[in-house]
């Protein structure tokens, strides 16, 4: 469905443009559809660039986007608008995500006039109400209420709501639940998962390794703009490969698991190409013993 | 573990506001045993951050409502702005939750050290050795003192002012949230250097706050859990971890998802409903409306008691 193929981000910097910072480097991996990815890196790793660039917002330097063979980044105008019904996405700070002044379901009223200007009341209360379910979110709770009024759960479901509207193909998820608390962000996790079965595609951008573990099927790991290791996600966490990626699994705290003193790795330098190593898994550079 | 370091008892401390009092932090009871690292965990207006503030600065819509906090057998007086600055620093610090934005940065990092040691009437060069070597420790080259702070990155700010906080050998640090902010590789590094201050004994006790209890697991002596202002566990780290009794670090330990835990395979749940609101707090049990066991005896508070040594809880079910 999406494709990346050698996407690459590079970014001017300095007062006249004299210099080059490449975000993102030659990366490529897919979403199918029902299928949820997990893109996870540290700061700085080019995460939220590559979600930046499928979701149109900044511009793609090198590489190409597709979805469904078409290049994304050639789409405009009303192709633009077309994408947009088919790709979503939601973002870190809920409490961002919404002006203040007005209700939290305002959100919805303007996918309407944008998209559905010809439906019918009764008809969009319905697909609202079908909507709120999907994400399972009681009407008489959220509707009609200020977004100071609900949780952080809530507005970031309220958002996903928003986005299934759309009969959406691709969900782009920047961090969705970093900044809500642990006895809620399991259910909007839970809640990515289940839209699976719809057959939506989610691209889940996080920095949490035991987050991405939970709910994705497929795992890449990006370190200074460049993958390092993808592949189905039980062979990533099972049999981590590329030093980093032990090295990153090694620090997350885990319950139940004392951190245990890590012999230091030489890490590889970046920019070696992606090897096969078995099945469904890849590693920078290729496994080395 | 015997001494006790810091005893608060019985403390409220309310947020003032134009509808009225927040009980933020509602008749608190604990101690914190000379030595110990003690993880404070709870969600976001459970109140652990109010605890934290109040024992070094409370600030202007703070109110100290009653209770005592003593701290080696001396009374700290919180509610005296003026009278708590000849402890602060010395005698009770703060890793604030945002370092890498609490250095002045117009000034050098050198300059802001000599400023604070002087405000404390210690004199600079009587600390030099030991600054440089505890600059070493942490893995900063003494340059740092001729630098600004913009000119470090996230990272060696962390370290920096964890340098600074702990100078004068405080007994009680106040670490709020510390590693939240940072890389999970530098997290572990942070936290490691916490122990390392307690080890070192650069500070007597320390209580660490945040949201995380997987990371306090990896760190802490004792964990203790706060739920809607009031104290709901506090236990040695394996036994609140491995065999929690109150329903609320029950069902928040059960819904943290670990590396190797997978939807596919076992599906967790939260916990359904909200917190209550501090402005009018439910009589009795905070937690009751989201508790699977509660009964009728929760509309009565439960007391936070000892129910083993070391074990504290607050819940009729588990007593």
């Amino acid at each position: 469905m999406l494709a990346l193929d050698g996407v690459t981000k590079v970014y001017r910097t300095g007062v006249f443009g004299g210099g080059d910072l490449t975000a993102v480097r030659d990366v490529s991996f897919e979403v199918q559809p029902g299928e949820v990815v997990s893109l996870i890196g540290e700061s700085g790793s080019g995460k939220t660039t590559i979600g930046r660039m499928i979701l149109r917002l900044t511009s793609v330097s090198g590489g190409t986007i597709t979805l469904d063979g078409v290049d994304v980044s050639t789409v405009k105008g009303g192709g633009l608008r077309g994408y947009y019904r088919k790709v979503q996405g939601v973002f870190q700070d809920p409490f961002s995500s919404y002006n203040p002044i007005f209700k939290a379901d305002r959100v919805f009223a303007m996918i309407r006039e944008a998209y559905f200007p010809g439906v019918g009341g009764a008809e969009w209360r319905h697909k609202v109400g079908a909507s709120l379910e999907a994400v399972r979110l009681d009407p008489d709770q959220v509707l009609g209420k200020y977004p100071h009024q609900l949780s952080g759960g809530q507005l970031q479901r309220l958002l996903i709501a928003r986005a299934l509207l759309l009969d959406i193909r691709l969900l782009v998820a920047d961090e969705i639940i970093s900044m809500l608390d642990a006895s809620t962000r399991i259910d909007v996790l839970n809640l990515l998962a289940d839209l699976k079965a719809r057959g939506l595609g989610i691209l889940f951008i996080t920095h949490d390794l035991s987050l991405g573990n939970y709910v994705s099927e497929k795992t890449v790991i990006l370190r200074r703009g460049a993958v390092v290791e993808m592949g189905a996600t039980e062979r990533v966490f099972g049999n981590p490969l590329h030093p980093y990626t032990r090295k990153l699994l090694a620090s997350v705290p885990q319950l139940h698991k004392r951190w245990e003193p890590l012999a230091a790795e030489p890490e590889p330098a970046d920019g070696q190409p992606l090897v096969r190593a078995e099945d469904d898994h890849f590693v920078a550079g290729g496994v080395r013993r | 573990m015997s001494t006790v370091s810091l005893r608060v008892e019985n403390l409220k401390v309310w947020y003032r506001t134009l509808r009225g009092d927040v009980q933020a932090l509602d008749d608190v009871t604990f101690t914190v045993a000379d030595g110990e690292i003690m993880g404070l965990a709870g969600e976001s207006g459970s109140g652990k951050s109010t605890l934290g503030k109040s024992l070094i600065r409370l600030d202007g819509r703070m109110r100290h409502v009653g209770g005592t906090v003593e701290l080696d057998g001396k009374e700290l007086p919180i509610w005296d702005s003026g009278k708590m600055n000849g402890f602060r620093f010395k005698e009770v610090s703060i890793i604030p939750q945002y370092a890498m934005s609490a250095m002045n940065p117009t000034r050098k990092i050198g300059r802001l050290v000599e400023d604070l040691l002087e405000s404390r009437g210690v004199g600079f060069a009587g600390v030099r050795a030991e600054l440089d070597r505890r600059l070493a420790l942490v893995e900063l080259s003494r340059d740092v003192l001729d630098r600004y702070p913009i000119e470090l990155s996230g990272g060696m700010k962390q370290r920096m002012v964890m340098v600074l906080s702990t100078l004068l050998n405080p007994s009680l640090l106040i670490a709020d949230e510390v590693t939240s902010a940072l890389d999970v590789s530098t997290q572990k590094a942070v936290a490691e250097t916490l122990v390392g201050f307690r080890d070192r004994g650069f500070v007597k006790s320390m209580i660490v706050i945040t949201h995380d209890v997987s990371l306090v697991y990896q760190i802490a002596d004792t964990i203790m859990v706060m739920y809607a202002g009031k104290l709901a566990e506090k236990a040695p780290t394996d036994v609140l971890v491995g065999a929690p009794r109150h329903p609320y670090t029950q069902a928040l330990i059960s819904s943290l998802p670990e590396v190797g835990v997978r939807y596919a395979e076992k599906r967790l749940t939260g916990i359904p409903g909200t917190p209550p609101s501090l402005l009018h707090p439910p009589a009795g049990c905070r937690f009751r409306d989201r508790c699977p066991l509660a009964f009728d005896k929760c509309l009565e508070e439960p007391p936070f008691v000892e129910i083993e040594p070391d074990h504290f809880v607050a819940c009729w079910k588990a007593s």
